[in-house]
């Protein structure tokens, strides 16, 4: 079992931490609040000999994924981190990174995207990457994202995977708030990642390979395509494996989605990230009211639980979606759609609704939350409540 | 170096292809034919041509040959027809012609 020491820190310190824990042989990386600190620690570990990491500062985003993706191509365990603008201005090398599949691991403080301008956080940016093919895992807490981190590398690297993940944590609310982590000892976290060794490394000179290919019209981009479908599909049964390894090592336990009170839920909220922890505190007041409200925390978003969700709500007579993002114009957020997609095909299809909330940043105050299981209440009862999306706690 | 025997090709599944699309052999971009690109082809003119292999030099595709330090033909398989060449012979000896009916096999 490993030593674990429990440390007060920020999301980001202990995402530094994890990296260096990790060891890549490249980071890199381009500051952007609220991401900044993970890769200023880094950094510092990097010039203080604690990590031997090539660390390549670079002019953008759009640089520091490309030089992740060349990195990765010449053999390379790649880290890096992003948040925002930052992400956005990654999107291209996001798709490259997952169609050559290289097994990338990055950081995302998730913050609102422009206009207008905000720092703050919201889930726009990283659902503006959900279709990119990257494996994407969300934390509530300082301590998820230390452990996604370190369970990334290994679910990116596994042989049925090799592709990139996304480690997300909520802007200044995870990255910036100090809070209680539990950290293991270096060793044992390089003996649970263990070392990258590459498929069809560029710098191995004996085995000449070409990385970045064509594949036109007559080309099998089609099948190609299909081929990173069938990854992203086994990987499902990886992340809850190592997921499975790691509660053991740490004692934490993982899935894909969390779930609480959902035994005996009549009312439940679905929700993403640090919100999590808000709507488990709302729902514990409000069963000891009397009212069977349940909460189910999604951690890992791509692949999406489809199956573990709908089995989650079996029983449940009204549920809502909390979605920080916009998906405009469509019929809700982009956690309201997967979910009301895996409802489809479950025996059991109640009511959603979809709030959208705390974009930019903006309040999620418990009495609104609390607002929200008032109204799951009403239509499990069959009063007239909100019907389509709901934004909520706006002016 | 190993050659990718790609014959069966057309019988493969998304199983077979290597991983992200990698070649596991290098330099094969010689079996990817461009010269149909082209709409002008370079001339050169061998009375003119004073063998300097600036061309040789600057042709971005590697479409010039030479043998012995001296230019020979133009690889019409792969000269694009950007006229780089031509633009930097110092002796004006390479012509940028149009292609037409009497275009040489390309193959």
């Amino acid at each position: 079992m490993p030593t674990q020491k429990t440390v007060a820190a920020t999301g980001n310190t202990v995402v530094a931490e994890a990296m260096r824990q990790c060891a890549p042989d490249v980071v890199a990386a381009y500051p952007i609040t609220p991401q900044t600190t993970i890769v200023e620690e880094f950094a510092a570990f990097v010039a203080k000999g604690r990590v031997h990491t090539e660390y390549v500062t670079v002019e953008s985003e759009h640089s520091a994924m490309s030089a992740c993706v060349g990195a990765s191509a010449a053999g390379a365990r790649v880290m890096t981190a992003t948040s925002s603008q930052g992400l956005a201005l990654m999107w291209e090398e996001l798709h490259i990174a997952a169609g050559m599949r290289l097994p990338i691991v990055m950081a995302n403080a998730n913050r609102a995207l422009s206009a207008p301008i905000n720092i703050h956080c919201d889930h726009s940016d990283i659902m503006g990457a959900r279709d990119t093919g990257w494996v994407m895992l969300f934390a509530e807490t300082a301590q998820e994202a230390y452990d996604n981190t370190i369970m990334a590398v290994r679910v990116a690297e596994n042989d049925d995977v090799l592709l990139p993940v996304m480690s997300t944590l909520d802007g200044f609310i995870t990255t910036h708030s100090i809070d209680r982590v539990e950290l293991m000892d270096d060793e044992s976290v390089s003996a649970f990642v263990g070392e990258y060794v590459p498929k069809y490394p560029l710098l191995d000179l004996e085995n000449p390979v070409t990385h970045g290919s064509f594949a036109g019209l007559d080309g099998p981009f089609f099948e190609f395509k299909k081929a990173q479908r069938e990854a992203i599909e086994r990987s499902r049964k990886v992340i809850n494996d190592v997921g499975a390894e790691f509660s053991k090592l740490s004692g934490r336990p993982f899935g894909m989605i969390e779930t609480w009170g959902m035994e005996d839920a009549e009312v439940a909220i679905i929700v993403l990230g640090s919100t999590a922890g808000n709507v488990r505190h709302v729902a514990r007041g409000l069963r000891d009211a009397g009212m069977k409200a349940g909460v189910v925390k999604v951690r890992c978003f791509r692949p999406f639980p489809f199956a573990e969700i709908a089995e989650a709500l079996l029983g449940v007579k009204a549920v809502a979606v909390m979605d920080r993002a916009e998906s405009f114009g469509a019929e809700g957020g982009p956690l309201f759609l997967e979910v009301r997609s895996a409802l489809y095909d479950s025996s059991e299809r109640m009511p959603v609704i979809d709030y959208i909330y705390g974009l930019g940043g903006s309040d999620v105050k418990l009495e609104l939350i609390e607002s929200v299981y008032k109204d799951l209440t009403d239509i499990a009862s069959g009063v007239e409540a909100p019907a389509g999306l709901v934004y909520l706690g706006t002016r | 170096m190993s050659t990718w025997d790609v014959s069966s090709l057309d019988e493969w599944k998304s199983d077979r292809f290597p991983l992200g699309a990698v070649i596991p052999e290098s330099g094969n971009s010689r079996d990817y034919v461009t010269g149909g690109w082209r709409s002008e082809r370079p001339v050169r003119d061998d009375v003119t041509c004073t063998q300097c292999l600036i061309c040789w030099i600057m042709c971005p595709d590697s479409a010039i040959n030479a043998e012995d330090e001296k230019v020979t033909t133009f690889n019409l398989a792969h000269c694009k027809g950007c006229g780089v060449c031509a633009n930097e012979c110092p002796a004006d000896a390479i012509t940028m012609v149009p292609e037409g009916c009497d275009l040489p096999e390309v193959k």
